[in-house]
């Protein structure tokens, strides 16, 4: 065997490693896309923790807790269905895991509306990104920022969950790009976990 | 096992995780409404959540059913830089107290 087989054999073992973890390489880019934000919501959340603490006069604005228990409630049912979409999918139930995905692209739909119109109730009362008639003008920002950008991730959510449920329906997804998207759905669940009481409930009138 | 029997055992095991997802999520409206200080309601409030967190991480996201070392790496790697963010806080209680700046 001459030298250039050896390099040639070394070269074909190096293509043949398999992926990372022994995980699929959709799910652990997703994985490693999670840790990331994972990092960006533990960032805004220290800040936000950061200023709280160092104002004397942070405002305390809610009062009721219905809408946010709701909002809870919601999300937490709709990981419920996320896992039922991927159950289906996995056991060939192409139209259970269609029907369980799109039920909850709608919860989706609905805690961002009731979010929306939480907002709307706050910016009705006077409440902006800089001032807020209760205390400092850094109560807005830090609540804006925070919820906007869990927001953001719900809606991104729901527009993947849409767009990946139809596309499986008609046999260009499968059960992997469901269980893909589940693993998103699940962690803007686990944020929501963290934001309601540490942005809502430390926030509340006694 | 049957595909049908795997998936209701499946979908069981589910459920008490959700179940139990709720239970936590109403006990955090329970101590909002404890009369005790703010910090006594945040570190309550924080271990729940990392329960809660930790449920949905093993269980939703099904992190407990991967390989070990790459269990190993999510929470080692995770851990390690969220403990990373908790140098400031000893200065968010200078800006509270007026306390001047180190030389």
């Amino acid at each position: 065997m001459s030298e250039a087989d050896f390099s040639m054999e070394a070269h074909t073992t190096d293509l043949t490693v398999g992926p990372v973890f022994s995980i699929p390489t959709k799910k652990l880019a997703m994985w490693l896309f999670i840790i990331g934000d994972t990092m960006t919501f533990a960032a805004c959340l220290v800040a936000y923790g950061f200023v709280r603490n160092g104002t004397s006069d942070w405002p305390r604005p809610f009062h009721s807790i219905t809408n946010v228990a709701l909002m809870t409630f919601i999300l937490l049912t709709s990981s419920l269905t996320m896992l039922l979409a991927l159950q289906s999918a996995r056991a060939g139930d192409k139209a259970g895991a269609f029907r369980w995905t799109m039920i909850t692209a709608v919860a989706g739909i609905l805690f961002a509306l009731l979010h929306v119109r939480e907002w709307m109730g706050l910016i009705h009362q006077g409440m902006t990104l800089f001032k807020n008639p209760w205390g400092t003008g850094l109560f807005g920002a830090s609540f804006f920022s925070i919820t906007g950008l869990h927001l953001t991730h719900v809606t991104c959510g729901v527009i993947a969950l849409i767009v990946v449920g139809v596309r499986y329906r008609g046999g260009r997804y499968n059960a992997d790009d469901i269980e893909v998207l589940g693993l998103y759905w699940h962690f803007v669940d686990l944020v929501w976990m963290f934001v309601v009481p540490f942005v809502y409930l430390l926030n509340l009138a006694h | 096992m049957p595909t049908a029997e795997r998936k209701s055992d499946g979908i069981k095991n589910d459920l008490v995780v959700y179940v139990c997802l709720l239970a936590l999520a109403g006990l955090q409206f329970v101590i909002a409404y404890q009369h005790i200080d703010a910090s006594h309601m945040f570190l309550r409030m924080l271990a729940v959540a990392i329960v809660e967190a930790g449920l949905a991480v093993m269980f939703f996201m099904h992190l407990w059913t991967e390989k070990r070392g790459f269990v190993l790496f999510v929470l080692i790697f995770t851990i390690f830089v969220l403990l990373g963010m908790q140098f400031g806080w000893t200065d968010s209680f200078r800006m509270v107290s007026g306390a001047p700046f180190s030389k």
